[in-house]
Protein backbone atom coordinates (compact mmCIF):
# COMPACT_ATOMS: atom_id res chain seq x y z
CA UNK A 1 0.00 0.00 0.00
CA UNK A 2 1.61 3.36 -1.10
CA UNK A 3 1.58 5.77 1.28
CA UNK A 4 -0.90 8.46 0.35
CA UNK A 5 -3.20 4.91 -0.12
CA UNK A 6 -2.24 4.45 3.78
CA UNK A 7 -3.13 7.68 5.31
CA UNK A 8 -6.38 7.61 3.25
CA UNK A 9 -7.56 4.19 4.25
CA UNK A 10 -6.70 5.44 8.13
CA UNK A 11 -8.43 8.79 7.67
CA UNK A 12 -11.43 7.58 6.33
CA UNK A 13 -11.28 4.92 9.42
CA UNK A 14 -11.17 7.98 11.84
CA UNK A 15 -13.74 9.94 10.48
CA UNK A 16 -15.76 6.86 10.66
CA UNK A 17 -15.10 6.04 13.84
CA UNK A 18 -15.46 10.07 15.16
CA UNK A 19 -18.82 9.32 13.41
CA UNK A 20 -19.78 6.59 15.06
CA UNK A 21 -18.77 7.19 18.50
CA UNK A 22 -20.93 10.54 18.18
CA UNK A 23 -23.83 8.35 17.12
CA UNK A 24 -23.76 6.81 20.04
CA UNK A 25 -22.68 9.26 22.16
CA UNK A 26 -26.24 11.27 22.10
CA UNK A 27 -28.23 8.33 21.26
CA UNK A 28 -31.02 10.32 23.04
CA UNK A 29 -30.68 12.66 20.26
CA UNK A 30 -30.16 10.31 17.27
CA UNK A 31 -32.02 6.74 17.71
CA UNK A 32 -34.53 7.14 20.61
CA UNK A 33 -36.64 9.60 18.93
CA UNK A 34 -37.38 8.21 15.78
CA UNK A 35 -37.91 5.25 17.59
CA UNK A 36 -40.79 6.67 19.67
CA UNK A 37 -42.23 8.79 16.26
CA UNK A 38 -42.49 5.64 14.56
CA UNK A 39 -44.34 3.87 17.58
CA UNK A 40 -46.74 6.82 17.86
CA UNK A 41 -46.80 6.31 13.49
CA UNK A 42 -47.74 2.58 14.60
CA UNK A 43 -50.34 2.98 17.03
CA UNK A 44 -52.10 6.08 15.35
CA UNK A 45 -52.32 5.22 11.78
CA UNK A 46 -51.71 1.18 12.11
CA UNK A 47 -53.69 -0.21 15.39
CA UNK A 48 -56.02 2.84 15.75
CA UNK A 49 -56.46 4.21 12.28
CA UNK A 50 -55.48 1.14 10.03
CA UNK A 51 -58.06 -1.32 11.42
CA UNK A 52 -60.88 0.91 9.64
CA UNK A 53 -58.95 1.50 6.26
CA UNK A 54 -58.70 -2.40 6.01
CA UNK A 55 -56.25 -3.65 3.32
CA UNK A 56 -54.07 -1.68 1.13
CA UNK A 57 -52.07 -4.12 -1.97
CA UNK A 58 -52.95 -7.09 -0.21
CA UNK A 59 -51.65 -6.22 3.24
CA UNK A 60 -53.33 -5.13 6.60
CA UNK A 61 -53.03 -1.43 6.48
CA UNK A 62 -50.48 -1.56 9.30
CA UNK A 63 -48.10 -4.17 7.71
CA UNK A 64 -48.43 -2.21 4.32
CA UNK A 65 -47.08 1.44 6.07
CA UNK A 66 -44.20 -0.65 7.70
CA UNK A 67 -41.33 -0.52 4.91
CA UNK A 68 -42.23 3.32 4.11
CA UNK A 69 -41.84 4.32 7.65
CA UNK A 70 -38.64 2.68 7.99
CA UNK A 71 -37.70 4.31 4.60
CA UNK A 72 -38.87 7.47 6.50
CA UNK A 73 -36.70 7.13 8.95
CA UNK A 74 -33.81 5.98 7.34
CA UNK A 75 -34.29 9.29 4.71
CA UNK A 76 -34.38 11.81 7.74
CA UNK A 77 -31.30 10.12 10.08
CA UNK A 78 -29.36 10.17 7.41
CA UNK A 79 -29.23 13.38 6.04
CA UNK A 80 -29.66 14.95 9.60
CA UNK A 81 -26.60 13.12 10.87
CA UNK A 82 -24.41 14.42 8.00
CA UNK A 83 -26.37 17.87 8.39
CA UNK A 84 -25.65 18.26 11.80
CA UNK A 85 -22.23 16.40 12.33
CA UNK A 86 -20.57 18.63 9.09
CA UNK A 87 -22.04 21.71 9.64
CA UNK A 88 -21.70 21.77 13.14
CA UNK A 89 -17.84 20.53 12.51
CA UNK A 90 -17.75 23.58 10.18
CA UNK A 91 -19.90 26.26 12.95
CA UNK A 92 -17.65 25.12 15.77
CA UNK A 93 -14.40 25.92 13.12
CA UNK A 94 -13.18 22.24 13.66
CA UNK A 95 -13.48 20.69 10.20
CA UNK A 96 -10.15 22.66 9.92
CA UNK A 97 -8.55 19.83 11.52
CA UNK A 98 -9.48 17.99 8.30
CA UNK A 99 -9.13 20.42 5.88
CA UNK A 100 -5.58 21.17 6.50
CA UNK A 101 -5.23 17.66 6.61
CA UNK A 102 -3.50 15.44 3.68
CA UNK A 103 -6.87 13.90 3.02
CA UNK A 104 -8.44 14.18 -0.07
CA UNK A 105 -11.82 15.49 -0.74
CA UNK A 106 -13.46 11.68 -1.99
CA UNK A 107 -12.05 10.16 1.40
CA UNK A 108 -13.12 12.79 3.71
CA UNK A 109 -16.75 12.62 1.85
CA UNK A 110 -16.83 8.87 2.07
CA UNK A 111 -16.11 8.96 5.93
CA UNK A 112 -18.86 11.78 6.46
CA UNK A 113 -21.37 9.54 4.28
CA UNK A 114 -20.71 6.06 6.51
CA UNK A 115 -21.37 7.86 9.24
CA UNK A 116 -24.45 9.25 7.89
CA UNK A 117 -25.78 5.65 6.28
CA UNK A 118 -24.69 4.13 9.89
CA UNK A 119 -26.98 6.15 11.54
CA UNK A 120 -29.55 5.70 8.92
CA UNK A 121 -29.56 1.52 8.83
CA UNK A 122 -29.12 1.70 13.09
CA UNK A 123 -32.55 3.99 12.96
CA UNK A 124 -33.80 1.90 10.25
CA UNK A 125 -32.67 -1.39 12.10
CA UNK A 126 -34.36 0.16 15.31
CA UNK A 127 -37.65 0.98 13.88
CA UNK A 128 -38.08 -2.49 11.88
CA UNK A 129 -37.71 -3.78 15.92
CA UNK A 130 -40.13 -1.58 16.69
CA UNK A 131 -42.65 -2.39 14.14
CA UNK A 132 -42.27 -6.46 15.24
CA UNK A 133 -44.16 -5.37 18.25
CA UNK A 134 -47.04 -3.88 16.29
CA UNK A 135 -47.30 -6.29 13.11
CA UNK A 136 -45.14 -9.39 11.50
CA UNK A 137 -42.47 -8.15 9.03
CA UNK A 138 -41.29 -10.09 6.16
CA UNK A 139 -39.04 -9.94 3.64
CA UNK A 140 -39.73 -10.52 -0.22
CA UNK A 141 -36.61 -10.10 -1.36
CA UNK A 142 -33.67 -9.76 0.65
CA UNK A 143 -31.30 -8.32 -2.21
CA UNK A 144 -33.62 -5.14 -2.91
CA UNK A 145 -34.85 -4.57 0.40
CA UNK A 146 -31.29 -3.99 1.20
CA UNK A 147 -29.68 -2.78 -2.03
CA UNK A 148 -32.62 -0.14 -1.88
CA UNK A 149 -32.07 0.85 1.90
CA UNK A 150 -28.45 1.40 1.35
CA UNK A 151 -28.41 3.42 -1.83
CA UNK A 152 -30.97 6.04 -0.20
CA UNK A 153 -29.19 6.50 2.92
CA UNK A 154 -26.11 6.88 0.57
CA UNK A 155 -28.29 9.27 -1.70
CA UNK A 156 -29.60 11.61 1.24
CA UNK A 157 -26.27 11.55 3.32
CA UNK A 158 -24.75 13.30 0.22
CA UNK A 159 -27.74 15.49 0.01
CA UNK A 160 -27.02 16.28 3.52
CA UNK A 161 -23.40 17.21 2.89
CA UNK A 162 -24.58 19.83 -0.24
CA UNK A 163 -27.16 21.27 2.43
CA UNK A 164 -24.33 21.38 5.04
CA UNK A 165 -21.66 22.68 2.34
CA UNK A 166 -23.47 26.19 1.34
CA UNK A 167 -25.21 26.01 5.50
CA UNK A 168 -23.71 29.29 6.71
CA UNK A 169 -26.65 29.24 9.98
CA UNK A 170 -28.46 27.00 11.52
CA UNK A 171 -31.64 28.02 10.21
CA UNK A 172 -30.20 27.10 6.95
CA UNK A 173 -29.66 23.25 7.90
CA UNK A 174 -33.65 23.28 9.09
CA UNK A 175 -34.94 24.50 5.98
CA UNK A 176 -34.87 21.58 3.63
CA UNK A 177 -35.72 19.19 5.77
CA UNK A 178 -38.66 21.23 6.77
CA UNK A 179 -39.88 22.47 3.85
CA UNK A 180 -38.64 20.10 1.33
CA UNK A 181 -38.25 16.52 2.68
CA UNK A 182 -40.58 15.90 5.09
CA UNK A 183 -43.14 17.20 2.60
CA UNK A 184 -41.93 14.65 -0.40
CA UNK A 185 -41.77 12.21 2.63
CA UNK A 186 -45.02 12.45 3.73
CA UNK A 187 -46.01 12.43 -0.37
CA UNK A 188 -43.86 9.87 -1.52
CA UNK A 189 -46.31 6.97 -0.75
CA UNK A 190 -45.26 5.94 2.68
CA UNK A 191 -49.23 6.37 3.91
CA UNK A 192 -50.59 5.37 0.99
CA UNK A 193 -50.90 3.54 -2.91
CA UNK A 194 -50.64 6.14 -5.05
CA UNK A 195 -53.24 4.06 -6.84
CA UNK A 196 -55.87 5.68 -5.06
CA UNK A 197 -54.97 9.08 -6.43
CA UNK A 198 -56.58 10.97 -9.18
CA UNK A 199 -55.10 10.85 -12.49
CA UNK A 200 -53.22 14.21 -12.39
CA UNK A 201 -51.88 14.12 -8.63
CA UNK A 202 -50.89 10.07 -9.62
CA UNK A 203 -48.87 11.70 -12.27
CA UNK A 204 -47.58 14.62 -10.00
CA UNK A 205 -46.28 12.18 -7.49
CA UNK A 206 -44.59 9.96 -10.28
CA UNK A 207 -42.01 13.21 -9.96
CA UNK A 208 -41.41 12.85 -6.15
CA UNK A 209 -38.31 11.04 -6.47
CA UNK A 210 -38.89 9.64 -2.89
CA UNK A 211 -41.77 7.61 -4.10
CA UNK A 212 -39.46 5.42 -6.06
CA UNK A 213 -37.27 4.31 -2.99
CA UNK A 214 -40.16 4.11 -0.32
CA UNK A 215 -42.15 1.69 -3.52
CA UNK A 216 -38.52 0.05 -4.45
CA UNK A 217 -37.95 -0.73 -0.47
CA UNK A 218 -41.92 -2.22 0.03
CA UNK A 219 -40.94 -4.22 -3.07
CA UNK A 220 -38.48 -5.47 -1.33
CA UNK A 221 -40.42 -6.51 1.80
CA UNK A 222 -43.82 -6.98 0.39
CA UNK A 223 -43.37 -7.79 -3.40
CA UNK A 224 -45.50 -4.82 -4.37
CA UNK A 225 -44.76 -1.72 -5.70
CA UNK A 226 -46.81 1.05 -7.14
CA UNK A 227 -43.43 2.11 -9.59
CA UNK A 228 -41.24 -0.17 -12.11
CA UNK A 229 -38.65 -1.64 -9.58
CA UNK A 230 -35.89 -0.78 -12.29
CA UNK A 231 -37.09 2.78 -13.21
CA UNK A 232 -36.36 3.18 -9.26
CA UNK A 233 -32.99 1.37 -9.09
CA UNK A 234 -31.72 3.73 -12.15
CA UNK A 235 -33.61 6.79 -10.39
CA UNK A 236 -31.60 6.88 -7.29
CA UNK A 237 -28.40 5.44 -8.59
CA UNK A 238 -28.40 8.82 -11.26
CA UNK A 239 -29.31 10.71 -7.91
CA UNK A 240 -26.36 8.86 -5.94
CA UNK A 241 -24.02 9.93 -8.94
CA UNK A 242 -25.66 13.38 -9.81
CA UNK A 243 -24.88 14.35 -5.47
CA UNK A 244 -22.04 12.69 -5.44
CA UNK A 245 -20.44 14.91 -8.52
CA UNK A 246 -21.79 17.79 -6.85
CA UNK A 247 -20.30 17.05 -3.70
CA UNK A 248 -17.07 16.14 -4.73
CA UNK A 249 -16.92 19.72 -7.28
CA UNK A 250 -17.92 21.19 -3.57
CA UNK A 251 -15.63 20.12 -1.53
CA UNK A 252 -12.70 20.36 -3.99
CA UNK A 253 -13.17 23.96 -5.02
CA UNK A 254 -13.71 24.86 -1.13
CA UNK A 255 -16.40 26.42 -1.77
CA UNK A 256 -18.20 27.30 2.01
CA UNK A 257 -15.15 25.63 3.36
CA UNK A 258 -12.23 27.41 2.19
CA UNK A 259 -12.44 31.32 2.03
CA UNK B 1 16.69 23.41 1.83
CA UNK B 2 13.84 25.64 2.55
CA UNK B 3 10.99 24.63 4.73
CA UNK B 4 8.61 27.36 3.12
CA UNK B 5 9.06 29.05 -0.03
CA UNK B 6 6.69 31.95 -1.06
CA UNK B 7 6.29 32.79 -4.38
CA UNK B 8 4.65 35.68 -5.62
CA UNK B 9 1.75 35.21 -3.39
CA UNK B 10 -1.71 37.85 -4.13
CA UNK B 11 -5.12 37.12 -2.36
CA UNK B 12 -8.07 39.06 -3.19
CA UNK B 13 -10.87 38.29 -0.99
CA UNK B 14 -14.56 38.81 -2.88
CA UNK B 15 -15.42 41.64 -1.08
CA UNK B 16 -12.42 43.27 -2.96
CA UNK B 17 -9.74 43.53 0.05
CA UNK B 18 -6.50 42.95 -1.37
CA UNK B 19 -5.06 40.77 1.64
CA UNK B 20 -2.01 40.56 0.25
CA UNK B 21 0.29 41.91 -3.31
CA UNK B 22 2.75 38.96 -4.39
CA UNK B 23 4.60 38.74 -1.56
CA UNK B 24 7.27 36.63 -1.54
CA UNK B 25 10.02 35.11 1.11
CA UNK B 26 11.56 31.71 2.39
CA UNK B 27 12.40 30.29 5.15
CA UNK B 28 15.20 27.94 5.72
CA UNK B 29 14.88 24.34 7.40
CA UNK B 30 15.38 24.00 11.01
CA UNK B 31 14.80 28.18 11.02
CA UNK B 32 12.89 29.56 14.13
CA UNK B 33 11.14 32.34 12.02
CA UNK B 34 8.98 34.99 13.31
CA UNK B 35 6.05 36.24 11.06
CA UNK B 36 5.25 39.91 12.34
CA UNK B 37 2.44 42.26 11.45
CA UNK B 38 -0.15 44.76 12.74
CA UNK B 39 -3.83 43.33 12.88
CA UNK B 40 -5.22 42.86 9.69
CA UNK B 41 -1.80 42.81 8.08
CA UNK B 42 -2.53 39.55 5.80
CA UNK B 43 -0.55 37.68 8.31
CA UNK B 44 -3.82 35.24 8.84
CA UNK B 45 -4.25 35.06 5.03
CA UNK B 46 -0.53 33.84 4.44
CA UNK B 47 -1.09 31.25 7.01
CA UNK B 48 -4.31 30.61 5.58
CA UNK B 49 -2.75 29.89 2.27
CA UNK B 50 0.29 27.65 3.17
CA UNK B 51 -2.24 25.48 5.33
CA UNK B 52 -4.67 25.27 2.09
CA UNK B 53 -7.85 27.04 4.12
CA UNK B 54 -7.43 30.10 2.20
CA UNK B 55 -7.28 30.01 -1.87
CA UNK B 56 -5.19 32.02 -3.39
CA UNK B 57 -5.68 34.36 -6.41
CA UNK B 58 -2.16 34.13 -7.52
CA UNK B 59 1.39 32.60 -6.84
CA UNK B 60 2.57 30.01 -5.24
CA UNK B 61 3.65 28.40 -1.83
CA UNK B 62 5.88 25.31 -1.41
CA UNK B 63 6.55 23.25 2.13
CA UNK B 64 9.77 21.61 1.60
CA UNK B 65 9.70 21.96 -2.16
CA UNK B 66 5.99 20.79 -2.68
CA UNK B 67 3.40 22.61 -4.00
CA UNK B 68 0.43 23.28 -2.24
CA UNK B 69 -1.56 24.30 -4.65
CA UNK B 70 -0.41 21.59 -7.07
CA UNK B 71 0.04 18.86 -4.94
CA UNK B 72 -1.40 19.73 -1.38
CA UNK B 73 -2.30 16.18 0.15
CA UNK B 74 1.70 15.78 0.17
CA UNK B 75 2.39 19.16 1.32
CA UNK B 76 -0.10 18.98 3.94
CA UNK B 77 1.88 16.16 5.73
CA UNK B 78 4.71 18.24 7.08
CA UNK B 79 2.27 21.02 8.09
CA UNK B 80 1.32 20.86 11.38
CA UNK B 81 -1.57 24.35 12.45
CA UNK B 82 -1.73 25.95 16.04
CA UNK B 83 -4.26 28.62 15.01
CA UNK B 84 -4.61 31.83 16.71
CA UNK B 85 -8.81 30.78 17.20
CA UNK B 86 -9.68 27.75 19.84
CA UNK B 87 -10.87 25.41 16.57
CA UNK B 88 -11.43 21.86 18.29
CA UNK B 89 -14.81 20.13 19.09
CA UNK B 90 -16.00 21.95 22.66
CA UNK B 91 -17.56 18.77 23.68
CA UNK B 92 -14.48 16.29 22.40
CA UNK B 93 -12.32 15.07 25.11
CA UNK B 94 -8.93 16.17 24.60
CA UNK B 95 -7.64 12.35 24.36
CA UNK B 96 -9.53 12.14 21.34
CA UNK B 97 -9.09 15.28 19.70
CA UNK B 98 -5.13 14.71 19.73
CA UNK B 99 -5.82 11.17 18.61
CA UNK B 100 -8.21 11.91 16.09
CA UNK B 101 -6.36 14.58 14.36
CA UNK B 102 -3.27 12.05 14.11
CA UNK B 103 -5.77 9.36 12.28
CA UNK B 104 -6.36 12.30 9.77
CA UNK B 105 -2.47 12.25 8.88
CA UNK B 106 -2.51 8.20 8.71
CA UNK B 107 -1.21 7.24 11.82
CA UNK B 108 -2.43 3.97 13.29
CA UNK B 109 -4.81 4.23 16.68
CA UNK B 110 -2.46 2.29 18.27
CA UNK B 111 0.41 5.09 17.65
CA UNK B 112 -1.84 7.79 17.50
CA UNK B 113 -2.37 7.01 21.31
CA UNK B 114 1.37 6.39 22.39
CA UNK B 115 2.48 9.89 20.70
CA UNK B 116 -0.88 11.87 22.32
CA UNK B 117 0.17 10.77 25.75
CA UNK B 118 3.37 11.60 24.87
CA UNK B 119 2.84 15.01 23.91
CA UNK B 120 -0.06 15.15 26.11
CA UNK B 121 2.20 14.42 29.39
CA UNK B 122 4.73 16.52 27.90
CA UNK B 123 2.52 19.77 27.85
CA UNK B 124 1.00 18.85 31.63
CA UNK B 125 -2.57 17.68 29.56
CA UNK B 126 -3.14 14.06 30.77
CA UNK B 127 -4.29 14.56 33.91
CA UNK B 128 -6.97 15.85 31.79
CA UNK B 129 -7.18 13.75 28.85
CA UNK B 130 -11.20 12.60 29.46
CA UNK B 131 -13.08 15.65 30.57
CA UNK B 132 -14.65 18.20 27.67
CA UNK B 133 -12.44 20.01 26.34
CA UNK B 134 -14.43 23.35 26.80
CA UNK B 135 -14.37 22.92 30.57
CA UNK B 136 -9.92 23.17 30.38
CA UNK B 137 -8.66 26.71 31.11
CA UNK B 138 -7.17 28.99 28.63
CA UNK B 139 -3.81 28.09 28.52
CA UNK B 140 -4.65 24.54 28.39
CA UNK B 141 -6.74 24.97 25.67
CA UNK B 142 -3.92 26.93 24.12
CA UNK B 143 -1.83 23.87 24.80
CA UNK B 144 -4.21 21.09 23.88
CA UNK B 145 -3.68 22.85 20.02
CA UNK B 146 0.38 22.65 20.29
CA UNK B 147 -0.66 18.56 21.13
CA UNK B 148 -2.65 18.17 18.40
CA UNK B 149 -0.17 20.20 15.85
CA UNK B 150 2.80 18.28 17.03
CA UNK B 151 0.96 14.94 17.11
CA UNK B 152 1.91 14.09 13.59
CA UNK B 153 4.76 15.57 13.82
CA UNK B 154 5.64 17.84 11.41
CA UNK B 155 8.64 19.01 9.85
CA UNK B 156 7.11 22.87 9.67
CA UNK B 157 5.24 24.02 12.89
CA UNK B 158 3.12 27.25 12.17
CA UNK B 159 1.77 29.08 15.48
CA UNK B 160 -0.52 32.08 15.03
CA UNK B 161 -0.46 33.97 18.17
CA UNK B 162 -0.19 30.69 20.04
CA UNK B 163 0.22 32.53 23.59
CA UNK B 164 -2.70 35.03 23.25
CA UNK B 165 -4.34 35.36 26.59
CA UNK B 166 -1.93 32.46 28.72
CA UNK B 167 -0.26 34.12 32.00
CA UNK B 168 3.26 34.08 31.91
CA UNK B 169 4.45 31.10 33.70
CA UNK B 170 2.87 28.78 31.19
CA UNK B 171 3.85 30.94 28.40
CA UNK B 172 7.09 30.59 29.33
CA UNK B 173 6.82 26.91 29.67
CA UNK B 174 5.47 27.03 26.31
CA UNK B 175 8.61 29.08 25.12
CA UNK B 176 10.35 25.78 26.67
CA UNK B 177 8.91 23.23 24.60
CA UNK B 178 9.04 24.85 21.54
CA UNK B 179 12.36 26.31 21.49
CA UNK B 180 12.93 21.78 22.24
CA UNK B 181 10.76 21.12 18.87
CA UNK B 182 12.96 23.56 17.46
CA UNK B 183 16.39 22.23 18.57
CA UNK B 184 15.08 18.83 17.45
CA UNK B 185 14.75 19.71 14.06
CA UNK B 186 11.38 21.07 13.37
CA UNK B 187 11.26 24.28 11.57
CA UNK B 188 8.93 26.93 13.43
CA UNK B 189 7.35 29.93 12.20
CA UNK B 190 5.46 31.99 14.98
CA UNK B 191 3.34 35.01 14.51
CA UNK B 192 2.68 36.67 18.05
CA UNK B 193 1.83 40.22 19.35
CA UNK B 194 4.28 39.74 22.40
CA UNK B 195 7.26 41.02 20.57
CA UNK B 196 9.64 40.25 23.56
CA UNK B 197 8.33 36.57 22.76
CA UNK B 198 9.80 36.71 19.28
CA UNK B 199 12.92 38.80 19.79
CA UNK B 200 13.69 36.04 22.15
CA UNK B 201 12.91 33.33 20.39
CA UNK B 202 13.17 33.67 16.56
CA UNK B 203 16.03 33.66 14.67
CA UNK B 204 15.07 35.44 11.62
CA UNK B 205 11.68 37.67 10.85
CA UNK B 206 9.79 39.05 8.23
CA UNK B 207 7.44 42.07 8.95
CA UNK B 208 4.36 42.17 6.66
CA UNK B 209 1.67 45.26 6.30
CA UNK B 210 -0.84 45.96 4.11
CA UNK B 211 -0.48 43.19 2.01
CA UNK B 212 3.65 43.61 1.70
CA UNK B 213 6.35 42.41 3.13
CA UNK B 214 7.97 45.43 4.21
CA UNK B 215 11.37 43.26 5.93
CA UNK B 216 12.65 40.13 5.79
CA UNK B 217 15.82 39.70 7.38
CA UNK B 218 18.51 38.23 10.22
CA UNK B 219 16.64 39.09 14.07
CA UNK B 220 20.27 40.61 14.89
CA UNK B 221 20.57 42.64 11.54
CA UNK B 222 17.16 43.99 12.28
CA UNK B 223 17.91 44.93 16.41
CA UNK B 224 21.26 46.00 15.14
CA UNK B 225 19.12 49.12 13.06
CA UNK B 226 17.79 49.89 16.34
CA UNK B 227 19.91 53.52 16.86
CA UNK B 228 18.94 54.28 20.61
CA UNK B 229 18.53 52.01 23.53
CA UNK B 230 16.67 52.83 26.60
CA UNK B 231 17.55 51.23 30.16
CA UNK B 232 15.67 51.48 33.24
CA UNK B 233 18.27 52.36 36.20
CA UNK B 234 17.05 51.55 39.69
CA UNK B 235 18.49 53.96 42.39
CA UNK B 236 19.68 53.19 46.26
CA UNK B 237 18.37 56.70 47.16
CA UNK B 238 15.73 59.41 45.81
CA UNK B 239 17.18 61.70 43.67
CA UNK B 240 16.04 65.33 43.43
CA UNK B 241 17.97 67.01 40.83
CA UNK B 242 18.73 64.58 37.41
CA UNK B 243 22.53 64.99 35.95
CA UNK B 244 23.03 66.01 32.32
CA UNK B 245 25.01 63.84 30.36
CA UNK B 246 26.49 64.87 27.59
CA UNK B 247 24.62 62.93 24.63
CA UNK B 248 22.23 61.04 26.59
CA UNK B 249 19.04 61.84 27.69
CA UNK B 250 18.45 61.01 31.49
CA UNK B 251 14.82 61.68 33.64
CA UNK B 252 13.32 60.37 36.26
CA UNK B 253 10.44 57.62 36.26
CA UNK B 254 9.40 58.13 39.94
CA UNK B 255 11.75 59.13 42.62
CA UNK B 256 14.26 56.36 42.97
CA UNK B 257 14.46 55.27 38.95
CA UNK B 258 16.21 56.68 36.39
CA UNK B 259 15.58 56.10 33.25
CA UNK B 260 18.46 56.50 30.53
CA UNK B 261 18.45 56.99 26.43
CA UNK B 262 21.71 56.28 24.83
CA UNK B 263 23.05 55.97 21.33
CA UNK B 264 23.36 52.39 20.57
CA UNK B 265 27.34 53.02 19.61
CA UNK B 266 27.97 54.72 23.08
CA UNK B 267 29.71 53.19 26.18
CA UNK B 268 27.33 52.75 29.26
CA UNK B 269 30.45 52.86 31.25
CA UNK B 270 30.21 57.29 30.69
CA UNK B 271 27.57 56.63 32.13
CA UNK B 272 28.15 55.11 35.13
CA UNK B 273 31.40 57.14 35.36
CA UNK B 274 29.36 60.17 35.66
CA UNK B 275 26.73 58.50 37.82
CA UNK B 276 29.62 57.91 40.28
CA UNK B 277 31.11 61.29 40.42
CA UNK B 278 27.49 62.55 41.23
CA UNK B 279 27.92 59.96 43.89
CA UNK B 280 24.56 58.11 42.55
CA UNK B 281 24.25 54.17 43.75
CA UNK B 282 22.45 52.02 41.00
CA UNK B 283 21.06 48.98 42.01
CA UNK B 284 20.15 47.32 39.02
CA UNK B 285 19.65 47.51 35.37
CA UNK B 286 17.34 46.95 32.27
CA UNK B 287 16.04 47.42 29.07
CA UNK B 288 13.00 49.42 29.41
CA UNK B 289 11.12 48.25 26.89
CA UNK B 290 11.36 45.37 23.90
CA UNK B 291 13.52 46.38 21.27
CA UNK B 292 11.83 44.94 18.82
CA UNK B 293 8.65 46.69 19.62
CA UNK B 294 10.28 49.88 19.00
CA UNK B 295 11.75 48.63 15.37
CA UNK B 296 8.35 47.36 14.36
CA UNK B 297 6.22 50.35 15.19
CA UNK B 298 9.20 52.41 13.42
CA UNK B 299 8.92 50.23 10.24
CA UNK B 300 4.85 49.97 10.57
CA UNK B 301 4.71 53.86 11.11
CA UNK B 302 7.42 54.21 8.23
CA UNK B 303 5.07 52.23 5.85
CA UNK B 304 1.84 54.28 6.64
CA UNK B 305 3.66 57.81 6.17
CA UNK B 306 5.61 57.19 2.68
Amino acid sequence: MSVQANVNWVGYQTIVIKEVTRILRIWGQTVVPPAISMSLYFVIFGNLIGKRIGEMGGYPYIQYIVPGLVMMSVIQSSYGNIVSSFFGAKFGKHIEEILISPLPSIIILLGYITGGVVRGLMVGTVVTVVALFFTDVQIYNYWITISVVLLTAIMFSLAGMVNAIFAQKFDDIAIVPTFILTPLTYLGGVFYSISLLPDFWRKVSAMNPILYMVNAFRYGMLGVSDVNIVHAYIIIILFVLALGGICLFLLHRGIGLRT
Amino acid sequence: MYALEIDKLSKTYASGVQALNGVSMQVKEGDFFALLGPNGAGKSTLIGIICSLVNASSGEARVFGISVQKNRSAAMGHIGLVPQELNFNQFEQPLNIVVNQAGYYGIPRRKALQRAERYLKQLDLWDKRHVFSRTLSGGMKRRLMIARAMVHEPRLLILDEPTAGVDIEIRRSMWKFIREINENGTTVILTTHYLEEAEQLCRNIAIIDKGDIIENTAMKALLAKLDYETFILDLREPLAVVPEVEGMHLALQDEITLEATLPRQKSLNKLFAHLDVCNIQVLSMRNKANRLEELFLGLVKKGNNP
